[in-house]
């Protein structure tokens, strides 16, 4: 083998890279089921054991900062995101058949691919470098705070700034498809039947006149919206 | 450790995370695949500043910040993507980001009969609503 050179070897793996080793695997192999499993909300339950490994991945990399960082905002509040997401887009419960599209070949492939090169450059470039994790940890919480206050202050407020960002901006984009009563459905919808009303009374009166076609169509319009606002908070609350 | 074993996990975590992105249909587990790709890099960035911090004696711990910026941008994007594929699913009746073709080009032929006509006749309505629309 050509890794004797390196200064510890893997074939005398210590009890921190055998830890490492089996939760690894594990979390790679929930992320496996996360992202082939057809039961969707399976996939986001499977998500929560991949992103608690990571958190023990982080806590053996002596980064426990991080760690519990992982495990309030992905675990507590993301998947739980993700969850509330997949019941009010009305996911079935059980198995779907159409969870994977048709490029689904194509994709593995792309993947394989991907994966072979980037370990066989990442093998390559750092199989002798070792990570000393004895002495005071790397990223406890005192460490992390003191480099992120006093070096990462400025982008850590423009941080803050991008989650109140992120927050108007959920907040009107599903405020917006409530009350906003021309969403496209309701417009082709509508103008399939004004289309439909005009050719109507084109036929009936014989008239090419474009005065009573488009009001013809606007009260229909008008209808239609009407229809669309009472169906709107029917479905809200259904979906609630 | 090895620095190779924290790479090579995060290198096979970003391509689970580009097969789901790849082969999902469902937007939200299109969601979830993005976020399986940002914890690799998430694992990346903590394993070289671990190494750096010991070897290198690098005090700024960038790599730990970076995780966190990163870990914080993931949570203003998932509730950004679920906003949208909430006011979408409110829209179409849909997740499916298959069927979402309005801006495709030269696909109607074959996928007209698989997406309900909602998309090819699209255009054509909306030239009838502006037109209702012009002569009102």
């Amino acid at each position: 083998m050509s890794l004797a050179g390196a200064p510890q070897g893997f074939l005398s793996p210590t009890g921190v890279e055998i830890a490492f080793l089996l939760v690894g695997l594990v979390t790679f192999g929930a992320a496996l089921v996360t992202v082939t499993t057809r039961q969707l909300v399976h996939a986001a339950l499977w998500l929560v054991v991949a992103l608690g490994g990571l958190a023990v991945e982080y806590l053996l990399l002596t980064a426990e900062f991080i760690a519990w960082v992982q495990v309030l905002i992905y675990v507590g509040s993301v998947v739980v995101l993700l969850l509330f997401g997949l019941m009010l887009t009305k996911a079935p419960i059980g198995r779907s058949p159409d969870a994977d599209s048709g490029n689904r070949w194509a994709a593995l492939t792309v993947a394989v691919a991907a994966a072979t090169a980037l370990i066989w450059v990442v093998v390559d470039a750092f199989r002798a470098t070792w990570i000393d994790l004895d002495g005071p940890a790397a990223g406890s919480t005192e460490v992390t705070g003191a480099s992120l206050f006093q070096n990462w202050v400025l982008p850590f407020e423009a941080l803050s700034v991008l989650l109140l960002a992120a927050l108007v901006g959920a907040i009107v984009l599903s405020r917006k498809a409530k009350t906003d009563s021309s969403s496209p459905l309701a417009n082709s919808r509508t103008a399939t039947e004004s289309s439909r009303l005009i050719t109507k009374s084109d036929e009936d009166s014989g008239s090419p006149s474009s005065g009573p076609k488009g009001r013809g169509g606007r009260s229909e319009r008008v209808e239609a919206n009407k229809r669309d606002d009472r169906g709107g908070p029917a479905a809200q609350e259904g979906a609630r | 450790m090895h620095l190779v074993y924290p790479a090579v996990l995060s290198a096979l975590l970003f391509c689970t995370g580009l097969y789901g992105v790849l082969a999902r249909r469902n937007a939200i587990l299109i969601l979830m695949s993005v976020e399986l790709m940002l914890n690799a890099v998430n694992l990346n960035l903590v394993a070289f500043d671990v190494w750096l911090s010991k070897t290198a004696e690098e005090t700024l711990h960038s790599g730990q910040a970076l995780t966190l910026f990163t870990i914080a941008i993931a949570a203003a994007e998932i509730g950004i993507g679920l906003a949208i594929v909430l006011a979408v699913h409110r829209d179409r009746g849909t997740a499916d980001i298959d069927r979402l073709r309005d801006t495709a080009e030269g696909h109607e032929s074959h996928e007209g009969s698989a997406a309900d006509g909602t998309d090819t006749d699209a255009p054509v309505t909306g030239a009838a609503a502006e037109k209702a629309e012009a002569t009102a």
